[in-house]
């Protein structure tokens, strides 16, 4: 008998748990932080019946280094945090980073710098998302702008970071984690799930670092019998600390290139209406549910726009906005910051287009009509929701 | 030591109005701090309800100058600050003869885990002020997740009592006793509830120039799931039980403030609040069992090393 898909009304939050354990997330350490403790609180209840693993820990840097451990260990392994957390985790960010080692981080951002607004959304890490460590080092992110997008796209990190043996970036922010939408829980098998490349040759010949084919070398666990050297040192395909200035030279692009030349399998866009479109609209995250929204408004009354969306923020696609600016003759940029992304995109239009941003930090999310406005060459106030702008749902899947 | 009626008449710092939960165990204990002295004060508290709670745009609680950096910080925070006092009176921007106490307030979230590097670290480094631990045994702040000064067996977000396991399964850190290996002039246990002992405490400690530290049982009827009219009885019950003793530690001699005449079970505590509910089932008896024993080994401890050098 065909077992029927499991429907469940839950926020964004739990749906990004639901993702981690079908992806086979067994480890969770973490510090409790608005928005994203639920996270950790439904982690504390859900692991240990399934034999996974909770710690709490006592800092935010010790989560993280906690999950490196794991995962080096051998188990999927998460965390997950916000602003002011995502800022003290990135010492150990930049230790995956360079050693190696899958995980995954969320970060539901919320408005900073500092303590900044914990119970309101933002979009203002997305710099810090790339750029937050120190040192040139590769950048997997991922913005889901759905609660059931966010569980399919966790799903996704964890695929990621273990084909490429690097962390993994979730970024939404309190809007898509604290909102309910019912979603659809997949089938087992229903959905692939990446498992760790593991070694097979003899535990003495094994190199963590040895590039065979691709970018990318197995990852044996601590305790299977392959002892190897992990540092956050420059290291040589056997782990240990090198000064060889061309290793050194040729560790850092080969970590930086392992993302960059899979860009094509690792980038993901939603294209709505470009076809046609002269006025583009570039939003990712809770902003593209405005975009769509202001999209399919104009749409309906003549006006040609369309909506890019990345699913991955970084690395960022070049391609897709270079062909958007191609036939457009604007983009417009929403973003909940002060303009971070609309750099990257006036970068990749090559002067192709105009490039517009429309900012909003006040901690409420930018509404579909100050879009429509920014769409229409409008002043983009008022910010209060006018009447006429009843969101329906239908209007808003995503 | 002031009497109530003097305690009463001097200048209330802390004001009302804020908005700490009904039964919160920490107004009580600010306000009986910022009265141990008559000398002006500068306050630094980390990231938590105290913080939350008082400084809600546009009001604020303190009638004093008051900093929130963030949440592991508070100690580190203050030191900046007493390091400039100290510059600006060498200078003779401030006079000499002006003493500014400082005081640090942190939860037990901002003090135990994250902020215990800093307090350690101005602890050694010796600056002049008075760090108070508000000790409510969890995150409250965020929605109850356990902390390491969560008490064994206790239900949180984050040590959730269920089928595997049945709440959190660490005994509590023993703060106090950490600070006390710092060698600092004073350090304390207290309590809401003896707010004579309490002030007492605070006065000695901000008399003192250098490093002191107040370890303050704080109730909190959302986390604990107790009777926000009971919170003075349940800190009460904490010192009666000898979870919670009172003790201080001053120029290295250990005194216990209070010996209860009756021990109380610990289960007269853990029976107040909702977050031990689990612990009473038949099968998880043992819980209190191993409870009790760490307790009586605590007390014993303290028995033993009483007018002794620590």
């Amino acid at each position: 008998m065909k077992k029927s898909k499991q429907k469940k009304f839950i926020q964004g939050n739990e749906a990004c748990v639901e993702g981690a354990l079908y992806a086979g997330c067994r480890f969770y350490a973490g510090y409790p932080i608005t928005p994203s403790t639920e996270i950790m609180e439904v982690m504390a209840a859900r692991l240990p019946k399934i034999g996974g693993s909770f710690i709490q820990m006592e800092d935010e840097i010790a989560s993280m280094c906690a999950v490196v451990g794991a995962s080096l260990g051998g188990l999927k392994s998460m965390t997950a945090t916000s602003g002011p957390g995502f800022s003290l985790k990135q010492e150990a960010i930049g230790y995956a980073c360079m050693t190696e080692v899958p995980c995954v981080i969320v970060n539901v951002m919320r408005s900073g710098p500092s303590t900044g607004y914990p119970t309101g959304p933002s979009q203002s890490d997305v710099m810090q998302a790339k750029w937050g460590t120190h040192g040139d080092h590769p950048a997997v992110v991922l913005t889901p702008s759905s609660v059931q997008e966010l569980l399919y796209e966790t799903i996704r990190a964890f695929n990621l970071a273990e084909t490429y043996r690097t962390p993994v970036i979730i970024l939404y922010d309190e809007v898509i984690g604290h909102m309910r939408e019912a979603v659809t829980l997949p089938l087992p098998g229903e959905i692939n799930v990446v498992e760790r490349k593991k070694p097979n040759c003899p535990p003495s010949e094994y190199k963590p670092y040895d590039v065979q084919d691709g970018n990318v070398a197995p990852l044996a666990a601590y305790g299977e019998g392959y002892r190897f050297h992990v540092t956050g040192l420059y290291h040589a395909a056997d782990g240990f600390p090198t000064s060889n200035t061309k290793l050194i030279q040729e560790t850092n692009e080969r970590l930086v290139n392992k993302i960059d030349r899979n860009k094509e399998t690792i980038c993901k866009n939603e294209e709505f209406c470009l076809d046609d479109a002269e006025i583009g609209v570039f939003a990712y995250g809770v902003c593209a549910k405005s975009a769509k929204f202001a999209v399919k408004e104009l749409r309906s009354k003549g006006v040609k726009v369309g909506l890019l969306r990345p699913l991955t923020i970084w690395p960022f696609p070049d391609d897709a906005v270079e062909e958007m600016a191609k036939k457009v003759k604007t983009i417009i940029v929403p973003e909940m910051n002060l303009g971070q992304v609309v750099h990257e995109v006036e970068r990749a239009s090559k002067g192709k287009c105009d490039v517009r941003g429309l900012f909003r930090v006040d901690t409420d999310p930018i509404h579909p009509k100050q879009i429509m406005n920014a769409i229409l060459g409008r002043p983009v106030e008022p910010t209060v929701i006018p009447s006429e702008v009843l969101i329906e749902r239908d209007m808003i899947d995503g | 030591m002031a009497t109530l009626k003097e305690l009463s008449e001097k200048k209330e710092l802390f004001s009302g109005g804020h908005r700490l939960c009904s039964g919160c165990g920490i107004p009580p204990i600010v306000r009986l701090v910022l009265r141990s002295t008559d000398n002006p004060i500068v306050v630094s508290t980390a990231t938590g309800c105290l913080e939350v709670g008082t400084s809600i745009y546009p009001y604020t609680s303190w009638r004093t100058p008051w900093i929130h950096s963030a949440f592991e910080n508070t100690a580190a925070t203050i030191s900046g600050i007493e390091t400039a006092y100290r510059a600006l009176k060498k200078r003779k921007r401030l006079p000499v003869d002006k003493d500014i106490k400082f005081v640090a307030f942190g939860g037990d979230g901002g003090t135990y885990d994250i902020g215990l590097q800093a307090l350690s670290g101005a602890l050694e480094r010796g600056h002049s002020f008075l760090y108070v631990c508000y000790d409510n045994g969890a995150y409250m702040n965020t929605g109850i997740q356990r902390s390491s000064s969560t008490p064994f067996g206790a239900n949180t977000t984050t040590s959730p009592a269920g089928d595997m396991i049945p709440g959190k399964q660490e005994f509590r850190k023993d703060l106090t006793k950490i600070v006390i290996a710092h060698n600092v002039p004073y350090a304390a246990q207290a309590s809401p509830h003896n707010w004579k002992d309490l002030n007492n405490k605070a006065q000695k400690a901000l008399a003192i120039n250098g490093p002191t530290f107040l370890n303050v049982i704080s109730p909190c009827p959302l986390g604990w799931y107790s009777k926000p009219e009971e919170s003075i009885e349940t800190a009460k019950i904490a010192v009666e039980t000898c979870f919670w003793p009172l003790y201080e530690v001053e120029n290295g001699i250990l005194k216990i403030n209070y010996k209860p005449k009756e021990k109380k079970p610990i289960e007269d505590w853990l029976k107040m609040q909702g977050r031990f509910k689990h612990i009473f089932k038949p099968e998880n008896k043992w819980m209190i069992e191993k409870f009790q024993e760490r307790i009586d080994k605590e007390w014993e401890r303290l028995l033993a090393l009483d007018g002794k050098q620590v």
